[in-house]
């Protein structure tokens, strides 16, 4: 029996992606869904208003190739590396196109897909005091506590229209599963009104049922499976591959310039038809390059059976 | 840029990163941050803290990293650690709940009491420079115990009133910043300690900078040159000890081997 959630990615993005929409793509430095990006890109999509604790070189190309109005955000850089020019060039000088930005801090940001996950109005944090992120964000507001014990500061809930997460493996009905940095994907897909699921693997019911503690999103909340192996690059997937820090190292050049980003969109974006062919271009010893040097299994627990 | 001293030559980035590694001698658990910070906690714990609980706002906490992360979330950080948790925990929990003894963060711009930018050099609506923003720092500041600097001192960096408060420091001074801290119910302190290419600075009872310890090759001249204020000199300024062979070796074989962060 085909389940009707697993879909292509170009069929995906192209049913739960709408022009306007806020769109979160999140995994902290850890599965990033490029590929979906880079299908974002394929289709044209326009208005975005893309969320992430950390645009990351992902929102970089994205916005460098016209996808998106604003940016809500809470670090701006090329993790370990330098800056994301596309996206500097846009604040400082608004060339070629302004940016709107929404900026708070990484608790702000996690906050923020906590209440909207849990349906709250508001998440309360001990943070923001005496800097100047509340008077360039009015929405970061001081609140005080109804048990008079003081102030805290308030950020509002962020629910996203869609929030499309990469993960290890997903069963055909969303079950899905993640090991390693587990940033706050679960935050952003219980908040989401849609949610996709990228997955290197796609298993069988029974292999998530054998293990439960490691589901973080139910099908329940998934309205498209979509197998993607590789799917991360040039991020990475805990036991899978590493980051591809020569990628990263690269994009600092790359993003210096804009003509450079066009050049480098049209090769490896707008040239290809999806990912297999992104990975084809890529070449077998890359790949190769980027597994782990061994194998680091966890052991296992026993749940025991109750009958 | 090199200096040798007792035979072996080292850089101004390496004496840096060995200065700020050792003033976390007999600390428990450090919140680690990007760049210099994450190279400088490794080698603490390699050396003179190997309790030390290295904690990454990716998510982890009882890091043991087999290679230098190469940004803050690296997969080396998660294999063999205590804990992989979700970022609302780690802020919330660890963090907010008072468990860091140190955070330890960099900076663009500093003043005389510690406050930080990271976010402007300029205006914030059209800034000159847009620098990456506060990410963990804010909450860091204000939630760690205290709070370790480490960073490059310039004219441009150590100035006199920096362009956007970021994270807080010691606001306007000991008064202010104590009055504050008691009547928010901030866990923090504040920053304790700034290590840069040239010295090691801690606060004074008035919560100004004060250089403590100059590092060998540095003179008061060079200090003078890259500061934005008429800086707080002790008057017994010590001699930073030079990076021992074994600092080096860790540094140059295991934890920057590509010289990335230490040339």
């Amino acid at each position: 029996m085909t389940n009707p959630k697993v879909a292509s990615m170009r069929d995906a993005i192209a049913d739960l992606v709408r022009d306007g929409d806020t769109v979160a793509i999140e995994g902290f430095t850890h599965l990033i869904s490029f590929a979906a990006g880079h299908e974002i890109i394929r289709q044209r999509k326009r208005d975005l208003t893309l969320a992430r604790l950390t645009p990351d070189l992902i929102y970089d190309q994205m916005i460098a190739a016209g996808v998106a109005r604003k940016l809500i955000f809470s670090w701006l850089g090329n993790p370990g590396v330098g800056g994301l020019g596309a996206i500097r060039r846009r604040i400082e000088t608004g060339d070629p196109a302004p940016l709107e930005v929404e900026e708070y801090s990484h608790f702000g940001m996690v906050g923020r897909y906590t209440a909207g996950a849990a349906n709250l109005p508001f998440f309360p944090l001990r943070s923001y005091f005496e800097t100047d992120l509340p008077v360039v964000n009015p929405l970061i507001r001081e609140i005080e506590s109804p048990y008079g014990d003081g102030k805290v500061y308030a950020v509002p809930p962020l629910k996203p229209d869609v929030t499309i997460i990469h993960a290890q493996r997903a069963d055909a009905a969303g079950n899905t599963q993640v090991w390693g940095l587990l940033g706050c994907q679960k935050e952003a897909a219980f908040a989401a009104d849609r949610v996709i699921v990228v997955v290197e693997e796609l298993v069988d019911e029974a292999v998530i049922r054998a293990d439960p503690n490691r589901t973080i999103i139910p099908g329940l909340i998934v309205d498209a499976v979509v197998v993607e192996p590789f799917g991360a690059h040039p991020s990475y997937v805990q036991g899978a591959y590493d980051r591809d820090n020569q990628f990263y190292l690269d994009w600092d050049a790359i993003t210096r310039d804009e003509g450079s980003i066009q050049a480098w969109l049209r090769d490896w974006v707008y040239d290809l038809d999806g990912r297999t062919a992104y990975v084809d271009k890529l070449g077998p010893d890359r790949v190769a390059s980027l597994r782990p040097a061994a194998a680091a299994p966890s052991g296992s627990v026993d749940y025991g059976q109750y009958t | 840029m090199t200096a040798a001293v007792h035979g072996s030559a080292f850089s101004k980035s390496e004496m840096m990163i060995v200065a700020a590694a050792r003033e976390l001698a007999g600390q428990r658990v450090c919140f680690v941050g990007v760049g210099l910070p994450n190279i400088a906690v490794n080698l603490a714990q390699r050396t003179v803290a190997p309790d030390l609980e290295l904690v990454y706002e990716a998510g982890v906490f009882g890091a043991r990293p087999a290679r230098l992360p190469l940004s803050i979330g690296d997969p080396t950080i998660v294999t063999g650690s205590t804990a992989a948790v979700s970022m609302y925990e780690l802020f919330s929990f660890y963090l907010q709940g008072g468990l860091i003894d140190v955070g330890f963060l960099g900076a663009a711009q500093i003043d005389r009491f510690g406050n930080i930018n990271t976010t402007v050099i300029g205006d914030y609506e059209r800034p000159t420079t847009r620098l990456p923003g506060s990410g963990g720092a804010c909450e860091i500041a204000i939630n760690a115990r205290q709070v370790f600097v480490i960073m490059r001192q310039s004219a441009r960096s150590f100035v006199e009133k920096i362009d956007f408060r970021t994270s807080p420091g010691n606001l306007g001074g000991a008064e202010q910043a104590e009055r504050i801290r008691r009547e928010g119910g901030w866990l923090g302190r504040g920053p304790s300690v700034v290590v840069t290419d040239l010295g090691t600075w801690h606060f004074d009872d008035d919560c100004e900078m004060r250089l403590d310890s100059l590092h060998p090759g540095a003179t008061l001249d060079d200090v003078r040159a890259t500061i934005g204020w008429q800086p707080r000199i002790a008057g017994s300024l010590a001699s930073t000890a030079p990076p021992t062979d074994a600092e080096l070796r860790l540094i140059r074989e295991e934890l920057d081997p590509g010289g990335a962060y230490t040339r």
